[in-house]
């Protein structure tokens, strides 16, 4: 059995080797990738938010590519997060770290509360409960014009500085407030990795795989879903709460189905089921969307026909496709 | 070949009076069977006698409409299906069912991981590397040591079934339910499943379905034979095979 193992490795391809070691350190190199976009992006505010959309899309693709379930309502989770943020700064005068923890906890529990009523429910009637769900919350928070704004939206997070360990960050400046979000979206990537790789992570791909065969081995496939749904929700939540801090505002859009639509073209765009495919998805969605809309303002048109042709011709993803594979 | 061993007198399962309906079909009724521990006892009949409900009511696919189901003394109807791994008991498909874009070695290797760590999102799982070895051992047992690194779904069907077996064992029970083996395997593919259901009865027990009478008569302990729901006849192959009732509706039929 040794000498198997030996050919085994012998015969592995330096390409093989180089997609090992990709693999085992995607969250280092996603990480670099992230620190050295801002030199290659000259519009930071917009890389601001393809930071905050890709995170946003991370969360999505633990549910809709590694599990397999595809969510409609995580425009609720993304929402919640920066609407508690953003009454945590507003109306409680909470330090930035406070309302951004408020902010995870807060995708955290909205996914809790739609994963239970909608995680026994598969396919399109998922997707159909978890919009249904969500347009809920919509409404929640539109008529609770006193704590979010309603129509206009929560106004008035004005974190101008961030305070760490007595050092003053000052969170105006574009670049500054770029690595300042960058930190916390690189810490959510090296999560997220370790969730994949985890015993938890072969669990949720054995869901996806084979829903009969994982319940006949001996897991709770009810459970597993739902956790993974909880997670989700959490990294969502933060890039909610990242986005409020970004905006200073927060739009009611933000729990719009629209953009639980958006969020699944991005993922969709980058490559569903693999780690890095969500970054690239927001970024290349993002700035498609900057690009054309100078150009004219019928930008949807023309975004709308890429996506058709990249979901046609690279079912995989932009991602998906460069990698070889559409996993991982 | 083997089949004249005395019999051994510890039941680990057991149903008593189980019957299943769905909506007004009634599908299986009123079956009261023991399975002595340590035998293969192969479930046979002709197509729709029950033989797969009766399956599933064993391993826990759904419960019974009526009647109880105790495995090793302990009353286990409408448990979830989850938990029949976890009290010992495993099956595979009659369709065959893997994991199909997972490595031949990681569909066992999560199989091993239901059983030791579902639920921990923070260690890696490369360090739980006793399963590693462990699904090794198993796939070398069901001679897919070969196939190691492959994605199941480029296997043959034969090396599929037998991955589903590797898989099932991977839950260590005490009791392997097998629903029709050898489906759609060629007269070579089902030598070799025959070969190693016996090697696996060594140490375990194994209740067998199968269409096919001819297949089991050789390797069973004891043989069940249902016909429209009913338990018609039960007993030795030898019994079965010389069952007046059993002939008419079975043996007569040329198709086995």
């Amino acid at each position: 059995m040794t000498e198997a193992t030996e050919s085994i490795k012998q015969s592995q391809t330096s390409a093989v080797g180089w997609y090992e070691f990709a693999t085992r350190h995607r969250a280092s190199l996603a990480a670099a990738a992230i620190l050295i976009f801002p030199l290659i992006m000259p519009f930071t505010a917009l890389a601001v938010n393809i930071l905050i959309y890709g995170l946003y899309a991370l969360g999505f693709n633990l549910v809709f590519g590694y599990l397999g379930l595809l969510s409609f309502g995580h425009a609720a989770l993304f929402g919640t997060g920066a609407y508690l943020c953003g009454i945590a700064v507003v109306h409680f005068d909470w330090p930035w770290y406070a309302a951004i923890a408020a902010g995870v906890f807060g995708g955290l529990l909205i996914a809790l509360l739609i994963g239970v009523l909608a995680i026994r429910t598969r396919g399109i009637y998922f997707a159909m409960v978890t919009m249904a769900l969500s347009q809920c919350i919509y409404y929640v928070f539109y008529q609770a014009v006193d704590w979010t704004g309603g129509e206009n939206g929560l106004r008035g997070i004005n974190v101008r500085t961030i305070d760490l360990f007595g050092l003053q960050i000052d969170f105006i400046n574009p670049l500054v407030r770029y690595y300042a979000i960058a930190a916390f979206v690189i810490a959510a990537l090296f999560v997220m990795s370790r969730i994949l790789a985890s015993p938890f992570g072969a669990a949720i791909e054995a869901v996806r795989e084979n829903e009969m065969r994982a319940r006949a081995s001996g897991y709770d496939v009810t459970l597993t879903r739902l956790l993974t749904f909880v997670l989700s929700g959490g990294f969502c939540g933060l890039a909610g709460a990242l986005q409020a801090l970004h905006l200073s505002i927060v739009p009611i859009e933000m729990l719009h189905y629209e953009t639980s639509g958006l969020v699944v073209m991005i993922a969709l765009l980058g490559g569903m089921g693999t780690f890095f495919g969500p970054m690239i998805g927001a970024a290349v969605y993002l700035v498609l969307e900057n690009l054309v809309s100078v150009w004219t303002v019928h930008w949807q048109l023309i975004v709308g026909a890429i996506f058709i042709a990249c979901v046609l011709f690279f079912p995989a993803g932009i991602w998906g496709t460069l990698i070889g594979r559409g996993r991982r | 070949m083997m089949a004249v061993a005395e019999p051994a007198r510890e039941i680990i399962l057991r149903t008593r009076g189980v019957g299943k309906t769905f909506g007004k079909f009634v599908a299986l009724n009123n079956i009261s069977a023991e399975f002595s521990k340590g035998a293969i006892t192969s479930i046979i009949g002709p197509n729709g006698a029950g033989k797969s409900t009766y399956f599933n009511l064993l391993c826990g696919g759904f419960p019974p409409s009526r009647g109880n189901i105790e495995f090793e003394g302990r009353d286990v109807t409408g448990q979830p299906q989850h938990r029949f791994a976890h009290m010992g008991i495993a099956k595979s498909f009659q369709i065959t069912s893997v994991f199909p874009q997972l490595t031949t070695h990681e569909n066992i290797r999560v199989g091993l991981q239901a059983l030791v760590s579902r639920y921990d999102i923070w260690r890696p799982r490369a360090r739980l590397r006793e399963l590693v070895e462990q699904a090794d051992e198993l796939l070398a047992l069901v001679g897919l040591w070969e196939s190691r690194d492959r994605a199941a779904k480029t296997l043959a069907h034969g090396e599929q079934r037998a991955l589903e077996i590797g898989m099932a064992l991977a839950s260590r029970p005490r009791l392997l339910l097998l629903d029709e083996p050898t489906a759609g395997m060629s007269p070579e593919e089902t030598r070799t499943m025959m070969d190693l259901i016996v090697k696996l009865a060594r140490e375990r027990t194994v209740i067998l379905v199968e269409h096919k009478m001819k297949l089991v008569l050789g390797i069973s302990d004891r043989i069940l034979v249902l016909h429209h729901g009913e338990l018609l006849a039960e007993g030795t192959p030898q019994e079965v095979r010389q069952n007046e009732a059993v002939k008419r509706v079975y043996l007569g039929q040329r198709e086995h």
